[in-house]
Formats: structure tokens, C-alpha cells, sequence
């Protein structure tokens, strides 16, 4: 259903999510035109879901970024819905991935400083059920 | 540093959705003039808060039903060049970003691949062949939620 010419579009789209429509169809050698109907139809099949700005955190004053891997108590049921139900709680935790390997849980938790991550582990993360096991990776 | 309004906040959260809304539908939704809502825009870039965009594709309809992240260990046996290594790891189709972090693992890898058969084939004939790579850890991707964050 894609053809050469999507592809080399998505990947110069991709490469540059802020071009302007001229400057994308130039670079994927298409009319601007044909470029507009061809992102139209990317984005009705649902492959293009969403050109959106990413917010640079350090620029609001979160400076630290701490990767948090759990391990999650796997023999009840709700282990994982109900640990997930906690961490969308917390609005420190932009992301949430979920695994299937030794790794259950990958929390990014972003805070001002390594004292305000240490005072939302312990008042928040610490607190989530069904935690086995945890290691945390500061991101460089 | 820059301080926030509720204004800013619902502008950004309006922009993590789609960054491609021009200002005038910006500020429709948000009860300010198209002038108003094109001054906070230019003040949010002008802070760094907005400094770049992303776009959010489907890999799954793309043909890539499975995204794994490998964590690397380099080798410690024999002098590994760093360098070597990120550059022969750049050039893989398939690694879609590399991280570098402190922990276990040195660096943090998110591969993308059709199927698990033909992640094996990406294992086994470029990642496992790259200079200095030690032991790997693969975690399968199974769900993935961004938040929105403290702004939200």
C-alpha cells in the first residue's frame, strides 16, 4: 500500500517534522501539491498519527532525567493495571513503557534537581503496589 | 527561567497534540486573538521550551510489527573504541536511537523489526557483529504512553 515514493517522503518528513510544505516536497522531489495529497492519505490510513512538539524540559527547569526499570510481583492478576493506574498519577513520569523480557516497567521520570527526584521517589514511586524489584539509570 | 500561565500550559498541551495548528485555530480554542496566541508561541521557542517536533508515525501499519530495546554492554576485554562503536551503530537501518547511560548496560538501544524472525536476523547480523559490543539485553516493547507531563 506504500509505495517508493511514501517512503522517501515519510523519511524526509521525518527527518525534518518542522519543514515548511514547499521545502518537504522539494526534498522528496514532488509537486507541493502532489505532497499535500499524498500526506493527506498517510495520515487518513493512520500511518502519519501526529506531527507534535516536543516540550524541552530542561528549559522549564526539570535538569534531571532518571530512567526508572521495575520489576513487577507477577502472580496477581491486576499487577500490572493497577501499578500502571499509580504512575499516571504522578505528572514527574512522561513516559511509561511496559516490556516483555526481564524489564516489566520503564518509568522516565523527569525532576528539577536530584533532590526533587529523590523526594518524588519517596513520597510517590516507593509507594506504587506490586514492586519487586527496581533499578534507576541517569540519562546523559 | 520562564514561568507558565494556565494559557501556556493548555497551548502546549493543544501542541504536543498536533504542532502543525496554525495560530489563529490555536487561539480559537483558547479564547485568545490569532496575534495573542502567535506572541506566546514565540515566546515558548524564544524560552527553548519549543525547540523541536516529532512525528509521531505507526509502526505497526508501517510494516514494523516489533520494537525491542537492547541494552549494550561493551566488551572491556581489548581497547574499544566508542567511537567506532556509535558510528557502526548509527549506520544500522533498523536502531532507531541510541542512548548513552549510566548503569548496567552502556548504552540503551531501541531496534525496530517485521516480525521476531526478522529481528533475530538484525541480532545476530548487526548488532551482534558491531566492534566492542559485550553483553545485550533485550526487552520486547509490548505498550508505550507519553505523559503529559508537569505542564499538563
Amino acid at each position: 500500500m506504500l509505495d517508493d515514493t511514501d517512503r522517501r517522503l515519510l523519511r524526509q518528513y521525518q527527518h525534518g517534522p518542522d519543514a515548511a510544505l514547499a521545502e518537504l516536497a522539494e526534498q522528496a522531489g514532488l509537486t507541493p501539491g502532489t505532497c499535500a495529497r499524498r500526506l493527506e492519505r498517510l495520515r487518513e490510513a493512520g500511518i502519519i498519527r501526529a506531527n507534535r512538539a516536543v516540550i524541552d524540559w530542561r528549559a522549564l527547569g526539570y535538569e534531571v532525567e532518571v530512567s526508572l526499570r521495575v520489576t513487577l510481583e507477577k502472580s496477581k492478576p491486576r499487577a500490572f493495571d493497577d501499578f500502571l493506574l499509580a504512575a499516571r498519577d504522578v505528572p514527574e513520569i512522561v513516559e511509561i513503557q511496559t516490556f516483555l523480557g526481564r524489564v516489566d516497567v520503564r518509568l522516565s521520570v523527569i525532576a528539577r534537581d536530584m533532590a526533587h527526584y529523590q523526594a518524588i521517589y519517596r513520597s510517590a514511586i516507593l509507594a506504587f503496589p506490586n514492586i519487586a524489584d527496581k533499578e534507576a539509570k541517569k540519562n546523559l | 527561567m520562564i514561568e507558565l500561565d494556565t494559557t501556556d500550559r493548555a497551548l502546549l498541551r493543544l501542541l504536543v497534540e498536533d504542532a502543525t495548528q496554525t495560530a489563529s485555530a490555536l487561539g480559537r480554542q483558547l479564547g485568545l486573538s490569532q496575534p495573542a496566541a502567535w506572541r506566546r508561541i514565540r515566546r515558548l521557542q524564544e524560552a527553548g521550551v519549543l525547540k523541536s517536533q516529532r512525528l509521531d508515525l505507526n509502526a505497526e501499519a508501517l510494516g514494523f510489527g516489533v520494537t525491542v530495546f537492547l541494552g549494550v554492554k561493551l566488551a572491556t576485554k581489548g581497547r574499544v573504541s566508542i567511537a567506532d562503536f556509535e558510528r557502526a551503530v548509527s549506520a544500522i537501518p533498523e536502531v532507531q536511537t541510541v542512548e548513552h547511560i549510566l548503569g548496567l548496560y552502556d548504552y540503551r538501544l531501541r531496534v525496530v523489526a517485521r516480525d521476531i524472525s526478522d529481528f533475530e536476523r538484525v541480532l545476530r547480523r548487526r548488532i551482534m557483529m558491531l566492534p566492542g559490543v559485550g553483553d545485550v539485553e533485550a526487552n520486547v516493547l509490548l505498550s508505550e504512553e507519553r505523559r503529559p507531563g508537569p505542564s499538563g
